[in-house]
């Protein structure tokens, strides 16, 4: 088998097969891309609703936590005593000094929910990569290898599932001390598993694919099939894994910091906010409802993403 | 089916055994207990004297078969905190914790497979629409945030449902709900997506082809198929349940086990921490283990695997 028949036996996915063993990997941007097929993306991209408004409202989200100190009205931290508890704007007694009101603190709402946004999107984004590296790399070797290999990380798998991560996550992250930085780590090291089934159950249907027996054929190393043939051909899975956990370590995160364990006051977490809010919530709800629905809302969006894309993946249908 | 069955329980049992060796290690590994029990204000005295009184002082190995010797036969040790034993501070929360998984694996299973089922039959209508907006908002919601809004509609504004204790059936509705919802998207899809391929197979075909009236043709050729793997999600689900009902129990104030645990571990009780989730791990594996048997015994291509 040639070098020719290597390239043309790749996958459908042109950006990455066209990096064959004996061909000169190609930088993306020196492919310019044509218009129509620029055209059929941005339509695939924008034909699907749930995928548009998830794409907006994560940007959005990404734009509120790099611009947070300047769209931010107040700091964050300052306590106003003489203003605790300041109802929001649409409550009678609002003021735009204070448009989502103040804490018990007489700390400014708005702005502490837009600097949470960084604690939120910080720890899903490190959380998830840290674990898609751990679970990428059990799932492609238990998916590549099989027999034994495969046997055990099925078995790492099976126990990883069987431990209860909430409980586990809280008694560790109280046991270390809760802060951003032990919660991000704990979180990475504890929500990998759906990274390694994945990645193993699509090396596995790679495994015997024509461009696979090329690339062994020609003698190519196993950790050059890994990295160079399989990884950029489980990338579109492992993309949709990856904002799956991170909805999963942004929901894990507020709960842990709810229940006193994750990330620790003055911190503004949407979860420590509502734990914060929790006493005043029979008489002034929105102290639970406006960080309870930003976090709502960001899950929303990240799962609306991931659903969006496993769409385009597969374009069968939605299931 | 035997040898099936029998390599399910073995590769169970090692798997509860390696669990507790991690949970364990971690409790052990991952900080300085006697510091902890002894608190921020103790001398080095102090904490020295605490590692030997409770034995922390020994090689990890043998305090880790002392315990298992101990768990083998429900001996969890006692409590740092309480005076009684784990074992019956677990035996005395643990109906709790059932009751209120077993009430939410109720309300999960009626609302996601009725619904999954509608939404297949009815495929790309506003009800299939609505079930899946049903599923993504269960999905993004925080259970904890979930249930507070819950207490604050039914149990503050409108005043139906008690929000806190568990004296009787009542406390247990808002809750169930809180967890239950959790459970329903997955269970809701996988329905949904069964019923999609069942409805689409040959068999239906020839029962509709037959004349077969479509009650029938829905209910006894294709949701039967289509069930069998939601059956074993649930399972699944309701060990997911256990775990996280913590959260819940928390929110609503019940004393099952997660609020055990919850207050075990900021009180650095250990040999607590550590039965507890080796009992809900224990749940689940025996869950999925059931699970496993019972797609085995009702789908014969899965034991040959």
């Amino acid at each position: 088998m040639t070098a020719s028949n290597v390239s043309s036996a790749g996958p459908s996915v042109p950006s990455s097969s066209a990096t064959g063993p004996n061909t000169k990997p190609m930088a993306l941007g020196e492919i310019p891309l044509p218009a129509p097929v620029w055209s059929r993306l941005t339509r695939r991209l924008f034909g699907h609703r749930g995928l548009t408004i998830g794409l907006c409202l994560v940007a959005l989200a990404v734009l509120i936590a790099i611009f947070a100190p300047l769209l931010a009205p107040h700091d964050p931290y300052f306590q106003d005593i003489a203003n605790r508890m300041v109802p929001p704007i649409w409550h009678d007694k609002g003021t735009w000094e204070h448009v989502l009101g103040t804490d018990k603190l007489g700390r400014d709402y708005l702005s502490r929910l837009l600097y949470g946004t960084r604690i939120s999107l910080t720890i899903g984004l490190i959380a998830a990569l840290i674990s898609g590296v751990i679970g990428t790399t059990l799932g492609v070797l238990a998916g590549y290898f099989g027999g034994r290999v495969d046997a055990v990380i099925s078995y790492v798998i099976t126990t990883r599932l069987a431990m209860p991560v909430v409980l586990v996550a809280l008694a560790l992250a109280s046991l270390t001390g809760g802060s951003l930085v032990t919660v991000i780590v704990l979180l990475g090291l504890l929500l990998w598993d759906r990274f390694a089934v994945v990645s193993r159950s699509v090396t596995q249907q790679l495994r015997d694919a024509e461009y696979i027996y090329a690339a062994r054929t020609l003698g190519c190393s196993r950790a050059y099939i890994l990295v160079r043939e399989i990884l950029p051909n489980i990338t579109g899975a492992l993309i949709v894994v990856i904002t799956l956990e991170m909805a999963h370590a942004i929901l894990l995160e507020a709960t842990l910091s709810f229940l006193g364990m994750g990330v620790q006051p003055p911190l503004p977490s949407w979860g420590l906010m509502v734990a914060e809010g929790k006493a005043y919530m029979f008489f002034q709800p929105w102290v639970i409802v406006i960080p309870g629905v930003a976090l709502f809302l960001l899950v929303l969006a990240i799962n609306l993403l991931g659903d969006g894309l496993r769409d385009l993946n597969a374009p069968g249908g939605r299931n | 089916m035997g040898i099936f069955i029998l390599r399910r329980i073995i590769v169970a049992l090692s798997v509860a055994l390696t669990i507790s060796i991690i949970s364990f290690m971690l409790l052990h590994l991952s900080g300085d207990l006697a510091a902890s029990i002894a608190g921020p204000e103790a001398t080095v005295e102090q904490v020295e004297q605490i590692r030997v009184d409770y034995g922390l002082d020994r090689p990890i190995i043998n305090q880790y078969l002392d315990w298992l010797g101990g768990a083998l036969q429900f001996d969890f040790g006692r409590s740092y905190y309480y005076q009684s034993t784990v074992v019956d501070l677990i035996v005395d929360r643990m109906p709790i914790t059932l009751t209120l998984g077993g009430l939410a694996l109720a309300i999960a299973v009626c609302v996601s497979i009725p619904l999954g089922v509608v939404a297949a039959i009815r495929r790309d209508t506003w009800v299939d629409r609505l079930a899946l907006l049903f599923a993504v908002v269960g999905q993004a919601m925080p259970s904890f945030w979930f249930g507070l809004t819950l207490i604050v509609v039914f149990a503050v504004t409108l005043q139906w449902l008690p929000a806190a204790g568990a004296g009787n059936w009542q406390n247990f509705v808002l809750p169930a709900i809180a967890l239950g919802y959790y459970a329903t998207p997955a269970m809701m899809r996988l329905t949904r997506t069964g019923m999609l391929e069942v409805l689409e197979s040959d068999y239906i075909r020839t029962a509709r082809a037959k004349g077969l009236r479509a009650g029938s043709v829905i209910f006894k050729h294709a949701l039967r198929n289509a069930v069998i793997p939601v059956v074993a999600l649930a399972a699944v689900e309701l060990g997911f349940m256990l775990g996280g009902s913590v959260v819940i129990e928390s929110v609503f104030s019940l004393n099952g086990l997660g609020q055990l645990a919850w207050d075990a571990i900021s009180r650095n009780d250990y040999p607590v921490v550590q039965a507890v989730v080796l009992i809900i791990a224990m749940f689940y594996i025996v869950l999925t283990l059931l699970a496993d048997i019972a797609n085995a015994a009702l789908d014969p291509r899965i034991r040959t695997r």
